[in-house]
């Protein structure tokens, strides 16, 4: 399954969850599927949706998706031992595991290595699932668990061929914010 | 006043109910009186751009939001600085232990300690450096002040003679 295929499988399976989602193609993929002001589009700031994700599910009441890479992840492993510490129960931390930095030019991450499920249940999450590339993504299975939940998705590399994000930053975390 | 509480009054005063931090030992007392405040959400991050991300999730969701760290975590977090913070326009006000200045007793502290107003300068982050308890509780109060307005990070560098 392709990123963008994943994401959609995902979305269409969410009511009004709030989403975080990572910078570079992931956003702009979702962007093309589906606009929602429940969208909050990283432009920047990379390693940062899971930290954003446990600050907003630590602050309010509803359900919070984040959208991350493995790549991003990686780049802020210290995340996860702090959100499963304040495990916060609408923490739903979806990881799109493509294996490398598709925005970049696809070079290899290292989680060909490592597998990012086993490096959670090592830190003592205890709702975790995993879908390889051909599962089919089941979300109501995971809406159902308390938080926090870490969903380890596999995904084949490469972006798919969608435009830019034409809406300001500005208004990006406005009317997300109007949305709360 | 005691410099410690002056820094702990002011943070309430002005309302500050959502907290990341990473520990100082020159922030310890205040972080013990805020850990022991129910009314302030505490979270200690692994480093300080976490804390930056987990703030900026907490505005979005309308907390008044502060990080306390050391200045050498002002270098960890540069990037979320510019192209989180910056970008979107999200207040925060910074309470910096600022290492490596008058009086400091740890050599390997002066590199940062020097860079650190640099850095702020660079970032276009205004900051207020009080020099006794009466004057940190009035910068901050100024200092939020200027966050909220004008939507960006504001900062008090609280040197090693504050203390």
């Amino acid at each position: 399954m392709e990123r963008i295929e994943a994401i959609k499988a995902i979305v269409e399976q969410l009511d009004d969850e709030l989403i975080i989602c990572n910078l570079g193609f992931p956003s702009r993929e979702l962007y093309s599927i589906k606009d929602s002001p429940r969208h909050f589009y990283m432009l920047g700031s990379m390693g940062m949706a899971s930290s954003i994700g446990l600050g907003l599910a630590l602050s309010q009441k509803r359900k919070v998706i984040v959208l991350e890479g493995d790549g991003s992840i990686l780049m802020n492993l210290g995340s996860l031992i702090t959100i499963y510490a304040q495990s916060p129960k609408n923490l739903i931390l979806i990881i799109l595991d493509n294996g490398c930095y598709a925005t970049t030019g696809s070079q290899c991450t290292y989680t060909l290595q490592v597998d990012l499920s086993e490096l959670a249940r090592g830190i003592g999450f205890q709702k975790i699932f995993k879908f390889e590339k051909t599962d089919e993504i089941n979300m109501k299975k995971v809406l159902r668990e308390g938080g926090p939940v870490i969903v380890h998705v596999k995904v084949e590399p490469g972006n798919a061929n969608v435009p830019i994000i034409d809406i300001s930053p500005e208004e990006i975390i406005s009317r997300f914010m109007n949305e709360i | 006043m005691d410099s410690s509480k002056a820094i702990y009054k002011a943070l309430k005063d002005n309302n500050i109910n959502f907290i990341v931090s990473v520990p100082c030992v020159n922030l310890a007392k205040v972080l013990e009186l805020i850990d022991s405040d129910k009314k302030i959400k505490h979270v200690p991050v692994t480093r300080e751009e976490e804390g930056f991300g987990i703030a900026a999730g907490a505005y979005m969701a309308g907390k008044n939001t502060a990080i306390l760290m050391q200045n050498s975590g002002l270098g960890n977090s540069i990037n979320v600085l510019a192209s989180l913070y910056k970008l979107y326009r999200i207040p925060i006000l910074m309470i910096i232990s600022h290492r490596g200045t008058k009086g400091e007793f740890m050599s390997a502290q002066i590199p940062m300690g020097e860079a650190t107003p640099l850095l702020l300068e660079a970032l276009n982050i205004s900051y207020h450096v009080p020099s006794t308890p009466q004057e940190a509780y009035n910068d901050i109060k100024s200092a939020w002040k200027t966050a909220k307005e004008k939507m960006c990070p504001a900062a008090i560098l609280l040197e090693v003679s504050f203390w």
